[in-house]
């Protein structure tokens, strides 16, 4: 949302240069204390099972490691796509964020699915403390890349058919590609504070 | 369909409820028809609700904080009403259920919806004047703030004749917030108004944190800023840091209501107690939030009436950031009872008394302002002397408190909350009003009325004590605190004076409006114009524009040589404005309606959700995001003044001036 400033590609003139980046990584950084605060939660309950299962229990590694594959290539694909934005060759711009799209939506995929095998085995966030927790932090991270997913929808319409991409669009690139990688590094944290140290 | 609402959610049974909505309706209605008979629809659509004018910004905020204000007071009045007379086997006339909505909504709307939002008005008109800017870093994010808040401000309204408000008080400690307690919609109408209106709050905070990182005119370096601008910049700082933390607070006990979960419950493993500290890890830097921007009030208010500068504006700023730090060490001595221990206990006791040295730093600083200064005694003075001294008493009862032993003794008893009324009142309240009767003819381009102000200054700085000592003194007989009635005959007599100060605090409030009524009516009179945009001989740039400002602020973005811009301006006889050009054409934003459109979805998603009406939060979330989503793609956001109306606009202003000066 920060993206959308006075700034409007090619009025260049301004005296000072678009705040739209610095702001929106302000905000991550506001973001980041959601993500904080949600890790010194999941922390106190982790181990208020209520009788319920443990995360030893119940987490599964294989399926783990292809939903982070998945989430970390889709880091290089858009990083790729910035690159091609910075070359103004936009129809590879669009190749690469339908990729990172497809990796996006296979990671939330099995994530959902990892969600309704957990439920269906009666493992859902109202069984116990510690789930509430884990559906909570993981679900939010979830949540965070589905908007990440309809963010990069909106980009590819509004770059179809143009030929240049001015300072606005860029900026939204640019904002997106921070929000992406923030995405990433909370998802190692994810993976090791919850899932590895769950399971050691 | 409904989900949960049904006639019966609406509170026929209650006469006061009735009576009220029965008067909101008729001056609903007469203020609709009446901007319909003179046609003012599309004015206040085009000019106000869309507008993404800081200025513009400004006043609806603080009309909203007054608006607050008048609901936040009545049910203080209504719960003192309630204590003078339930008494000794009288049950009062408000039934439990309906007390404790009225507590509930007391301290949530003054806190979020008065304090916040005045606050967000004050920065909304003075930082970017101050800084030498044309406006805020994200203008369309700013009326998107606004509307988030309005809206929130709203659904708290809404729950008075739809259903009911929370009855845990202003901070719903769970477990009596969790459902199996409070099955009722009180609490979830808390939950979304808190929410939507942080969601507000939390850009505000991000858009001023980079405004002022970004946007301050060329040689005005971090020690040349105005003192108002840096609490505007540390209580920035605070929102950011602290509001994502009540943002997940709520969230969870919302979680634990519509789905089960078990953060707080007393089965399932959940911890009440958690809850305590995310909230007050939140709660605790939020009264810093507000009262740091009052101090820098203060620091602009008494140079002006002292005519010298400020005294040890250095100390001032490194007071304001030990302030801003040590807020977040501290939030454990709102429950020094949960049992942490003395080492715990002792750590927060001290981390909290510690906060009143860079307070009493801030206080001499003031006071060797004004010593041997020529002090003018204008309303704003009356309203800092009054804050000097109530300030300082609720300061020492606050170190009181501080100390785990006594804080024992006082926990939850009314003394706490005479404790933080007389830094709240004393301290944000009274700031503000100076900053309103301050900065209100660079607003309008009139001065406000001298005399009602001072008349609404006694009266509210007498009721205040009148109202809050005998707290301090049944706080000490050990009354606590949300108490619907009680038999002491102890007590009584005190509840009585306490009922005679928030009379007098009433008369208060009916002076401020006359004075705004007084104001408006005179507003031609030539002494009460102010021609020059300089009414008080001020030292920083907002001083250096006309008043009202032109919608760009600066036509000639001013270059700051020194602390104090303007002062040093005049006494160099340079010309801030660089009147007479050469003008060049002005890059402004345009107006937008996505800002209220949001908040309109919002509304609709957050009362939806209440209900669980679930179609129709689905069709208010589907909103927000198209909305936002067309904005982004809307590339007709900006437009520019030409050169030549921006000559025609300075060179009105000077015109005016040489006649002043004529005279």
């Amino acid at each position: 949302m920060a993206h959308d400033t006075t700034v409007h590609a090619g009025h260049d003139e301004h005296h000072h240069e678009s705040p739209v980046v610095f702001g929106f990584w302000v905000y991550l950084m506001t973001d980041c204390i959601i993500f904080g605060s949600l890790f010194a939660t999941f922390a106190v309950l982790r181990n208020q099972f209520n009788g319920g299962p443990s995360g030893h229990q119940l987490f599964e590694i294989s399926g783990l490691g292809i939903e982070t594959a998945l989430l970390l290539i889709s880091s290089i694909t858009y990083g790729f796509g910035m690159i091609a934005a910075h070359k103004n060759e936009i129809s590879k711009v669009i190749g690469w964020l339908a990729l990172t799209f497809l990796l996006g939506l296979g990671f939330v995929g099995l994530e959902v699915n990892e969600f309704a095998h957990m439920i269906h085995e009666g493992a859902g966030p109202d069984r116990s403390a510690f789930l509430s927790a884990f559906f909570t932090l993981v679900g939010t991270h979830g949540l965070h890349v589905t908007c990440g997913l309809i963010w990069i929808v909106t980009l590819i319409v509004q770059l179809m058919g143009t030929t240049t991409i001015p300072e606005r669009m860029m900026n939204k690139l640019t904002c997106l590609s921070l929000f992406w990688h923030f995405l990433d590094i909370v998802w190692i944290c994810v993976f090791t504070y919850v899932y590895l140290a769950s399971m050691i | 369909m409904l989900g949960r609402l049904s006639l019966s959610a609406i509170p026929f049974d209650v006469p006061i409820l009735v009576g009220t909505f029965a008067g909101v309706a008729i001056i609903g209605v007469a203020v609709l028809g009446l901007i319909t008979y003179f046609g003012k629809w599309g004015y206040l659509w085009k000019e106000w609700f869309t507008s993404v004018d800081h200025k513009r910004l400004a006043v609806m905020y603080i009309i909203l904080a007054l608006v607050a204000l008048f609901r936040g007071f009545a049910d203080a009045i209504m719960m003192r009403t309630q204590l003078a007379l339930a008494y000794a086997g009288n049950p009062g006339y408000l039934p439990p259920h309906h007390y404790d909505q009225i507590f509930s909504a007391h301290g949530t709307i003054m806190i979020f919806f008065l304090a916040m939002a005045f606050m967000t008005g004050l920065f909304n008109f003075v930082v970017p004047l101050q800084i030498g800017a044309r406006d805020v870093a994200f203008p369309f994010l700013n009326n998107l703030s606004f509307w988030m808040t309005a809206i929130a401000f709203i659904l708290v309204n809404v729950s008075l004749f739809i259903g009911e408000f929370s009855q845990c008080g202003w901070l719903a400690y769970p477990p009596l917030s969790e459902s199996q307690f409070s099955p009722g919609v009180g609490v979830d109408y808390y939950i979304w108004a808190i929410q939507l209106s942080g969601v507000g709050t939390l850009l505000t905070g991000v858009n001023f944190f980079v405004t002022i990182v970004k946007m301050r005119a060329p040689g005005m370096t971090w020690m040349k800023m105005p003192v108002f601008t840096w609490t505007a910049f540390c209580s920035s700082i605070l929102i950011m840091v602290s509001f994502p933390v009540l943002t997940v607070a709520v969230a969870l006990l919302g979680l634990d209501r519509y789905f089960g979960m078990h953060f707080f419950t007393n089965d399932g493993g959940g911890n009440q107690m958690m809850y305590l500290n995310l909230i007050w890890a939140w709660g605790h830097p939020e009264v810093y939030i507000l009262v740091i921007p009052a101090f820098g009030v203060f620091s602009e208010v008494v140079p002006a009436f002292s005519q010298k500068p400020l005294f040890g504006y250095g100390t001032m700023v490194y007071a304001t950031c030990a302030i801003m730090v040590l807020s977040f060490l501290v939030w454990v001595h709102h429950f020094f009872t949960m049992g942490a221990g003395p080492d715990v206990n002792a750590f927060f006791g001290i981390a909290t008394m510690v906060i009143s040295i860079p307070t009493g730093v801030k206080l001499f600083n003031w006071m060797f302002t004004m010593y041997k200064g020529r002090i003018q005694y204008h309303a704003c003075m009356y309203w800092v002397i009054g804050f000097m001294v109530t300030f300082t008493i609720g300061g020492m009862t606050g170190v009181m408190m501080a100390i785990p032993g006594a804080d024992f003794v006082l926990h939850n008893s009314l003394f706490l909350i005479a404790h933080f009324h007389n830094v709240i009142i004393g301290g944000v309240y009274f700031g503000y009003i100076a900053g309103m009767n301050f900065w209100f003819p660079k607003v309008m381009g009139f001065k406000m009325n001298e005399s009602w102000g001072i008349r609404a200054f006694w009266f509210w700085f007498i009721g205040f004590y009148f109202a809050f000592v005998p707290l301090y003194v049944v706080g000490f007989q050990g009354m606590t605190r949300r108490l619907n009635h009680y038999d002491n005959p102890a007590w009584h007599p005190w509840l009585l004076v306490a009922e005679v100060g928030a009379v007098l605090i009433l008369l208060g409030i009916v002076c401020q409006l006359t004075q705004l009524y007084v104001t408006i009516r005179d507003r031609n009179l030539p002494e009460n114009q102010d021609v020059t945009g300089d009414p008080w001989n001020g030292r920083s740039l907002e001083w250096s524009t006309s008043s009202p400002p032109p919608p760009y602020n600066f036509a000639i973005v001013p270059h700051v040589h020194e602390l104090d811009a303007f002062m040093h301006d005049k006494e160099n006889g340079i010309d801030t404005r660089h009147a007479g050009g050469p003008y060049e054409a002005i890059h402004m934003p345009k107006n937008t309606a996505a800002g209220i459109l949001v908040g309109g979805f919002s509304l609709v998603f957050g009362f939806a959700a209440v209900w669980y009406i679930w179609w129709l939060a689905a069709i208010g979330l589907i909103g927000v995001i198209g909305t936002v989503i067309a904005r982004s793609a809307n590339k007709d956001i900006d437009y520019y003044i030409p050169a030549d109306e921006v000559a025609r606009i300075e060179n009105e202003h000077s015109r005016k001036l040489m006649a002043q000066a004529a005279e």
